[in-house]
């Protein structure tokens, strides 16, 4: 078949020009093609992955308050003051992650270790701030699968999803103050800062979801 | 120099400290804002229109200046952004089932 043939030829020749476009890009191979190192790729896919965690619970939550109807208004339930300064207190301890984080690039060991103890301190208020406010409800009478307001999936999606991310910000407090300890003792890299400073960031930009979901819309 | 270096000369050149203000400010302004549209009794399709816009914007604040992504290669954007869109896929997947409940009430 002499077509195929001519057809064939011209092709083959832009196949290996493609193969040597890719062969001389990042992704030929001896190189991260993302241009970072290892422990903070892994961080990222992990948080990728933690977001779909999250997707999906929140998803779950939107589907049964769109087909359940008869919501229970927020607003008469939860004090959105409090709500709001939990926020403004999670807002501002990412704000001081951030400061550690370029603090530790730019080699402030001090100013590093500062602002990695605000950012905890932010976290263990956020904490006590959601401690308090789960006690209110449970004395109210929300319970995981009852509460006084109407359908019990009310309750069941506030505790399971503020739950799981309260869960996130013990766990993040945790790795921050081993953080802070491994660099008191100069054992870690600013690298590491890094890395959990992108995980304290992803429990903030989970909680601006959480906010909107189920306190305010 | 590396990718790195660059990235860390570009932040430099961009004022050390400061842009971590300015982001602050402007996710207290959006959640300030996010409050008063609750506060205020819009109708029901502007406040949730509104209030996932704002989220959004706030995410993309805190992903692209918090956690570097905009000073980060292309290849990792897209790595960490695509994923994101599953959640749209998943919702609407599931929306059409609830929304059509909703609607049929």
């Amino acid at each position: 078949m002499p077509g195929l043939e001519k057809h064939e030829a011209p092709g083959m020749e832009a196949h290996a020009a493609d193969q040597d476009r890719v062969l001389a890009s990042p992704w030929g191979g001896g190189q991260s093609p993302f241009a970072v190192a290892w422990p903070k790729l892994m961080m990222w896919l992990f948080l990728v992955s933690d977001t779909l965690t999250f997707a999906g619970l929140l998803s779950g939550y939107g589907v049964m308050r769109l087909s359940l109807g008869d919501w229970p208004r927020q607003a008469d339930i939860f004090n959105i003051w409090l709500v709001g300064t939990m926020t403004f207190i999670l807002i501002c301890s990412s704000a001081t992650m951030a400061v550690a984080v370029a603090a530790a690039r730019a080699g402030d060991r001090r100013m590093v270790m500062r602002y990695l103890l605000l950012t905890i301190l932010g976290g263990l208020f956020f904490l006590g701030a959601q401690a308090y406010e789960w006690t209110n409800f449970i004395h109210e009478g929300a319970r995981l699968f009852t509460n006084p307001w109407g359908i019990p999936q009310f309750s069941a999606t506030f505790f399971i999803i503020t739950g799981f991310h309260g869960g996130h910000v013990t766990g993040g407090v945790i790795y921050l103050s081993i953080t802070a300890l491994r660099w008191s003792r100069r054992k870690i890299q600013p690298l590491s800062v890094e890395i959990a400073g992108l995980y304290w960031h992803f429990v903030d930009l989970v909680w601006v979801f959480i906010f909107t979901l189920l306190y305010l819309i | 120099m590396t990718d790195e270096q660059q990235a860390e000369h570009t932040e430099h050149k961009t004022g050390g400290y400061k842009i971590y203000v300015v982001v602050w400010f402007w996710l207290l302004v959006f959640t300030v804002i996010e409050v008063g549209v609750v506060l205020f009794r819009v109708p029901q399709w502007v406040l949730v229109s509104s209030l996932l816009i704002l989220a959004m914007m706030k995410a993309a604040l805190i992903i692209a200046y918090f956690m570097h992504l905009r000073y980060e290669r292309l290849s990792l954007v897209y790595t960490v952004i695509t994923p994101l869109l599953l959640g749209f896929v998943l919702f609407g997947a599931l929306g059409p089932d609830a929304l059509h409940v909703f609607f049929s009430r």
